[in-house]
């Protein structure tokens, strides 16, 4: 195999990375738009949560200490966005172009000039977004949700900035996923069906096609602001016979899908890393196919219990309700499967076996507090308070982030050549476990006592779990400096990896020697399937 | 390599200058829309933010115009395989089928307030009391001429009909579809005469269609008292038209374009995709039409 590999590396069309930093700026190559995704991702994720730690510096005591309202308004407007669409989404995509085509054996990426200009925008819209802060007014103020009126009538000047941003965000997450769809849909290598994929390339497949549905949605719902903010249209204002909780619909039916476009990549990722360590195949594989189609399918027609309390027409909300409480059943089935795997396997506990088992765990209490909040009537106690905080965190971060970083320890040694120091990635691992839970559980009872999210200051009888919760921030947040710190050593130093890497690993990223070649599989007749999916 | 014949290989372009500037050429136009809006908005009136919408615009267009260049003559080269254009073929289905969500947006902006928001605004079902309080004298009547709040949205004197300019866009619209396949046709049959004769019709009815819209926009404005600002009538009506009009254009300059290219015989019945594709484009856009004209013409007025 490696044989034929370096013989066609050296085919006169194929070339190696050019010099320099160009290389970066001017590159189809979908190894290097990976690591650039992955890299402008972690850059955002230290910026989203050094937005996150100036708010849990505030609330670690009750009272105004540290920053004034307006700007604590900004940074969690700001933390929701840069999170949501500048580190868990690029991550996500950048994993899809490093993966995507060694796992199907293709040689990169089906348009990949286009792949390059998915990427680039990003830069140029979260330095815009970002420079709202620096605005006469200030940023955005109106949390990451963006609701009308007040991200219309109410809003600083700086919101025409951040319609634009989003407009940017949103043509490189189309042009991104178009790609993604394309690639697996045209470059499988020969005889690779579909239900022969890895459940990684799968779950891609179904994040993208959501992708593709919901981003226009997102982009028309901001033009409507653009259009209330600027050319005086009714949209979102009653006076002219529109609707606030129009937007709300808009902005929910682009954003529950949303929601399952961060978390079903990480089900793909704990799906491959899981029966790697079990050392067994992955338990019910075409179950977990079927129910991550009916999880993207229920998607589309739930988004309004994200609005319970806004005045609904009592049918609408039975029926938002009950349609919620079905996404459990295909989530079950996936949980299951997991557990399954694992079940009498002959398990050893890496780092990414490590992320990937605590993701099982959190995201199912994630899971369970979301089944909580599905009951439209405890919902009108819970909205809006930490108990919705809890919730979402637990999926997106022992959820989603988790699963990044699994991935990462995971697919470093096939991406750098070098295995990564693995007593310094335990050790990042259990610092950012307790981290995340100390942050975030105590959350859940502040929630239930009635605090109210996305406010400065606080009743006296939540002091104690919000120090608490803070403490837990700061832990978690500096933790990941010692993940930085383990890439970088991992990039330049460690024992050499072997092709295979793991043990257990099965899939055809596996049967290329580490580090991966800059161009693989250029020949379809490389590929031994047999290795296709683990 | 006797296998040689039994697999295609795939063009990987090498590095390239393109999309880095086209990033910048998107990003300059936006942040100099942004610019231009909020000093509009503010009273101010320096030209800034309209240079650099220019200057963006203009390399936003230079750099596509390279690209797609640059696209045709890696496809005269040959450097394109069978597989390869499939990459092509999907990655604009899938492009349409983006924009039909664009438009699904604002269907459902109009099918949202015309079923629920006007008919509580009017006073029926649970929103009643706070609705009565603002509003006590609104009636709730679709389409909606007089708005709950006329200080600030004024309404309109008269909804848009749909019999007139409505319906004679409609007519050229469903023709032109006709035209393009015909001139389809002539592409599958090598005839180029026929080819180019009805494309440029095609492309002659688009631009007609432009000129009736321009028009009915006028006799909405000035004899109407329908405008943008009347209210959500006003702003459903100019809002899906617009953006369909704006499609239009795209889709007439795209066949334009595929016009020049047949007339230098760039065209094979096995080598299309550029004509296919914007005439993919131009079916969606009149079947986008046709929604426009029941939902907004017929059911609306």
């Amino acid at each position: 195999m490696s044989a034929i590999i370096e013989e066609h590396h050296h085919d006169d069309h194929h070339h190696g990375p050019a010099k320099g930093l160009m290389r970066w700026v001017f590159t189809t190559n979908h190894k290097d738009i990976g690591t650039l995704y992955l890299w402008f991702s972690f850059a955002m994720f230290l910026l989203g949560g050094t937005f996150a730690l100036v708010i849990r510096a505030e609330l670690f005591q009750p009272g105004l200490q540290l920053v004034e309202p307006a700007f604590f308004n900004q940074m969690t407007t700001m933390h929701g966005l840069i999170m949501v669409f500048g580190a868990v989404m690029p991550a996500f995509v950048g994993l899809a172009n490093w993966l995507v085509p060694m796992m199907i054996g293709a040689p990169d990426m089906a348009l990949p000039r286009m792949n390059n200009y998915s990427f680039w925008i990003l830069p140029f819209a979260f330095t815009m977004l970002a420079s709202t802060l620096f605005m006469e007014g200030g940023g955005p103020n109106f949390g990451w949700t963006f609701y009308a009126p007040l991200s219309t009538d109410f809003a600083p000047p700086s919101v025409t900035y951040f319609i634009f941003a989003v407009h940017l965000m949103g043509i490189s997450s189309i042009m991104g996923s178009i790609n993604v769809v394309v690639t697996i849909l045209n470059l499988r290598a020969p005889g690779m069906t579909l239900m022969q994929m890895p459940l990684f390339v799968w779950t891609w497949l179904i994040t993208a096609y959501l992708l593709i549905a919901v981003m226009p949605v997102l982009a028309g719902v901001v033009t409507m602001m653009l259009m209330d903010i600027h050319f005086g249209t009714a949209f979102f204002n009653a006076g002219g016979g529109g609707d606030p909780v129009l937007f709300q619909h808009v902005f929910w039916f682009f954003g529950h899908p949303e929601v399952y476009i961060m978390i079903l990549p990480a089900f793909g990722v704990v799906s491959a890393i899981i029966p790697t360590f079990a050392r067994k195949r992955l338990f019910g594989y075409a179950s977990m196919v079927y129910a991550t189609s009916s999880i993207a399918f229920l998607s589309f027609i739930v988004w309004a219990h994200h609005m319970f309390t806004v005045g609904m027409p009592l049918a609408g909300e039975l029926y938002f309700m009950y349609a919620t409480m079905l996404i459990a059943v295909p989530t079950g089935v996936k949980v299951f499967n997991w557990v399954a795997t694992m079940w009498q396997g002959s398990m050893t506990f890496e780092t990414p076996m490590l992320f990937a088992i605590a993701f099982v765990i959190l995201f199912t209490i994630g899971g369970l507090s979301g089944l909580m909040l599905s009951i439209a009537p405890a919902d009108f106690q819970y909205q809006d308070t930490y108990f919705v905080v809890a919730h979402f965190h637990y999926v997106l971060v022992p959820g989603s982030i988790f699963s990044i970083m699994a991935a990462v320890y995971y697919w470093l040694p096939k991406w750098t050549g070098n295995m990564y120091d693995e007593t310094l990635g335990k050790t990042h691992f259990w610092l950012s476990f307790v981290g995340v839970n100390v942050t975030f559980f105590p959350q859940h009872f502040i929630g239930l006592a009635g605090m109210p999210r996305r406010i400065p200051d606080y009743a006296l009888q939540f002091a104690d779990y919000n120090m608490v919760s803070s403490v837990g921030a700061f832990l978690f947040g500096f933790s990941q400096l010692l993940f930085l710190f383990i890439v970088i050593k991992c990039i330049k130093t460690g024992k050499k990896a072997t092709a295979q890497v793991w043990e257990g690993a099965h899939g055809l990223e596996w049967t290329i020697p580490s580090p991966a070649p800059y161009h693989t599989f250029s020949h379809p007749d490389e590929v031994d399937l047999k290795e296709a999916h683990g | 390599m006797a296998n040689d014949a039994t697999y295609e290989s795939y063009y990987v372009p090498t590095d390239s200058k393109l999309p880095i500037f086209a990033s910048l050429g998107i990003f300059l136009t936006v942040f100099g829309m942004g610019n231009m809006l909020n000093e509009m908005k503010a009273g101010v009136d320096s030209s800034f933010g309209s240079w650099v919408l220019l200057i963006g615009g203009l390399v936003l267009a230079a750099t596509l115009f390279v690209w797609f260049s640059k696209v045709i003559e890696e496809n005269h080269a040959k450097l394109y395989s069978d597989q390869m254009n499939r990459s092509y073929v999907w990655g604009m289905s899938w492009f349409i089928f983006s924009e039909v969500m664009f438009f699904g947006a604002f269907f459902g902006a109009l099918f949202y307030v015309r079923f629920f928001v006007v008919p509580w605004l009017g006073g029926e079902g649970n929103r009643v009391p706070s609705d009565y309080l603002f509003y006590p004298d609104f009636v709730g009547a679709w389409p909606m001429v007089d708005t709950p709040d006329p200080t600030r949205f004024p309404g309109a004197i008269e909804p848009m009909g749909w019999y007139g300019l409505p319906l004679v866009n409609t007519l050229l619209l469903v023709t032109s579809s006709f035209t393009v396949t015909l001139a389809h046709h002539g592409l599958n049959e090598g005839n180029r005469r026929k080819l180019v004769g009805w494309l440029a019709l095609t492309v002659g009815l688009g631009i007609a269609f432009l000129i009736c819209q321009v028009l009915e926009y006028q006799h909405a404005y000035a004899e109407l008292g329908l405008t943008l600002t009347a209210g959500i009538y006003g702003t459903t009506f100019f809002m899906l038209t617009g953006f369909h009009g704006a499609h239009v254009t795209l889709g007439t300059f795209m066949l334009l374009v595929m016009l020049f290219r047949a007339m230098k015989g760039h065209f094979k019945p096995d080598d299309c995709f550029g004509f296919e594709a914007a005439a993919w484009y131009w079916h969606f856009v009149d079947v986008v039409w046709l929604g426009l004209f029941l939902f907004i013409y017929i059911l609306g007025s």
